[in-house]
């Protein structure tokens, strides 16, 4: 079982936010989720490498050459708001009154 | 006009003999589109220069070399395009115009294609069906009560109502094959590193490939040989000198088949299962054995997936911030703001049930028993295929449990949704080969999809098969009735 408490410890490690409603929804098709993946239990991995990559590739490297960067401008065309050139963003510091 | 009836081979001889230009074949398509999506809304948006591309192309002059050059082709909207709006049917990415072509979409260009328009799909490539798309609801080309599969069912469905000859589309757990299956098309997924993912609006780095949905296989193969090969921008990629067209010649004699009875169990319509039965017989009169193994591990599939491509897709999505592209919330006050409400808002359900889960996943207390456990069981399902390609050439498999199944019919119960991947998963965390070839249709006309699965870079091996089958079979000539016309 996975309680409400924990769905709302795991929405703010993942930057997201859900209404009370939402959330009782949502902890219930996480519970059905988490059942499904709990098969896994039940298969015996002592000694089994862990498997994160197929090809077996290792450091591919390339030759230490600069290379030309994407121009400023074209970097700056998605920026939702932005000022002087630079991207602009709400007040990182709380305002102490 | 439409492309029910035309091959890459036919447009190539009409464009370079003058039958017509590739402008008027540019022209006839986007009237063909604008006239039958109304049914099918296969596409997003088309590219506005599309005519003014193919009359360059008219230009220059189609060579007999230039096999593919003038043809338009539909990309699905998680390819990047310069220029042109791609969105991973999200509206976090709603606004955004990339600055770069992905590289397949530069290696189109250079073979002379032309994108006609991006494709629907499930919100950034998560979803069987694309009913996930902030968008639209794409439709079945067959029967426009039924889902398209997904996640590129967009691709999959503008192919099937021939509205091109060809789309790309990506495959994390089965989004070319399962599409491809339930529209009657071919869709086939390449060997993990044969086609370069630069440009894919990333999902599951380990898992996600782009591959390519055509009407047949003699089509696929082509196109794979300008995608394949190494690509600096890809470290995962390889070169490649292989021409992937070089083995269709109709004899599959000698090659050894292998039949999971894992993939004809329970959960697998009977229908479907009569129809791989009936492949097999084929396989055996062209002079191929099928015989039947086992893949024990296969089971373990949709939950291995599950956290692997979830937990893969936590880390990659945590680039939507609303600070250097995409949505921004606009009443946000603080930073912390920025982030949580851009990404509440700008994100859809299914895309947060799976940053959750992958967040989960990964959380400290919980690594261990989900993560390490899951990506040890992809070890054990990947040890089950190698240890059937020692004795084997090719697996063969439905690539679905069902045909394609009723629009909103699943939408709400992800766990039933997600079993949807049962067969295709695994071929995706072996990171091997595999095709979905049209084999059958069941009895109200919905078609059944055959999987090949192959060896880490023996897609020949999948093509021959896939040819001889053709040309042994009529299904892949059946075409749906779209806006009143087959």
């Amino acid at each position: 079982m996975v309680s409400k408490a924990q769905i709302k410890h795991v929405a703010e490690l993942a930057r997201l936010s859900f209404s009370d409603e939402e959330l009782d929804h949502f902890t219930e098709q996480f519970d059905n989720i988490i059942d499904m993946v709990e098969q896994l239990n039940s298969v015996d991995t002592t000694d089994v490498p862990v498997m994160t990559q197929v090809t077996d590739l290792v450091n591919v490297l390339r030759d230490d050459v600069a290379q030309k960067p994407t121009p400023r401008a074209e970097l700056m065309e998605n920026v939702p708001e932005s000022a002087d050139g630079l991207i602009k963003v709400p007040a990182i510091m709380e305002k102490e009154d | 006009m439409n492309y029910f009836n035309q091959s890459l081979a036919s447009l190539h001889e009409a464009l370079a003999t003058g039958a017509f230009t590739s402008e008027q074949l540019m022209q006839q398509s986007l009237d063909n589109i604008e006239a039958t999506d109304k049914d099918i809304k296969a596409f997003l948006r088309m590219n506005e220069h599309a005519l003014e591309q193919a009359r360059a192309i008219d230009a220059k002059g189609i060579s007999d070399d230039q096999v593919l050059a003038g043809i338009p082709i539909a990309i699905k909207d998680n390819i990047l395009t310069k220029g042109l709006r791609t969105t991973a049917a999200s509206k976090i990415l709603d606004n955004f115009v990339p600055i770069f072509d992905a590289t397949v979409i530069e290696k189109l260009q250079q073979a002379g294609m032309i994108v006609i328009g991006k494709t629907n799909l499930d919100e950034f490539a998560m979803g069987s069906s694309t009913e996930t798309s902030a968008y639209q609801m794409t439709h079945n080309a067959w029967n426009h009560d039924k889902v398209p599969g997904g996640s590129s069912g967009g691709s999959a469905a503008a192919v099937a109502s021939g509205q091109v000859i060809a789309a790309l589309g990506s495959d994390t757990g089965g989004s070319i094959r399962q599409p491809s299956a339930f529209n009657g098309v071919v869709g086939f997924k390449p060997t993990y590193g044969r086609v370069s993912r630069w440009g894919l609006i990333t999902f599951s780095s380990s898992l996600d490939e782009i591959g390519i949905i055509t009407r047949n296989v003699t089509d696929n193969a082509k196109l794979l040989n300008v995608l394949a090969g190494l690509d600096e921008k890809d470290p995962t990629t390889v070169a490649n000198e292989t021409d992937f067209t070089q083995n269709l010649n109709g004899d599959v004699r000698g090659m050894k088949i292998a039949l999971p009875r894992e993939f004809m169990g329970e959960g697998v319509d009977p229908q479907v299962r009569d129809a791989i039965i009936a492949a097999a017989d084929t396989f055996r009169e062209l002079g191929a054995t099928v015989e039947e193994v086992g893949l024990p591990y296969s089971k373990y599939a949709v939950p291995t997936y599950y956290i692997v491509a979830s937990s893969e897709a936590s880390s990659n999505l945590q680039r939507y911030d609303g600070i250097r592209y995409g949505f921004r919330a606009p009443d946000a006050k603080t930073l912390e703001d920025v982030y949580v409400k851009s990404r509440s808002e700008g994100f859809g359900a299914e895309v947060k049930r799976r940053v959750m889960l992958g967040t989960f996943a990964l959380s400290a207390g919980y690594y261990d028993a989900y993560f390490k456990k899951a990506a040890q069981v992809r070890a054990l399902i990947t040890k089950d295929f190698m240890d059937v390609f020692k004795d084997y050439d090719l697996i063969m498999a439905p690539t679905t449990p069902t045909p394609a199944f009723n629009i909103g019919e699943k939408i709400d119960d992800p766990v039933t949704m997600y079993m949807n991947d049962m067969l295709t998963i695994s071929a995706n965390l072996a990171g091997v080969p595999a095709a979905s070839i049209p084999a059958g249709f069941n009895d109200e006309g919905l078609p059944i999809g055959m999987q090949l699965i192959g060896k880490h870079f023996d897609e020949n091996t999948v093509y021959r098969a896939g040819y001889a089958f053709e040309q042994a079979t009529d299904f892949h000539n059946q075409v749906p009735t779209v806006g009143g016309e087959a």
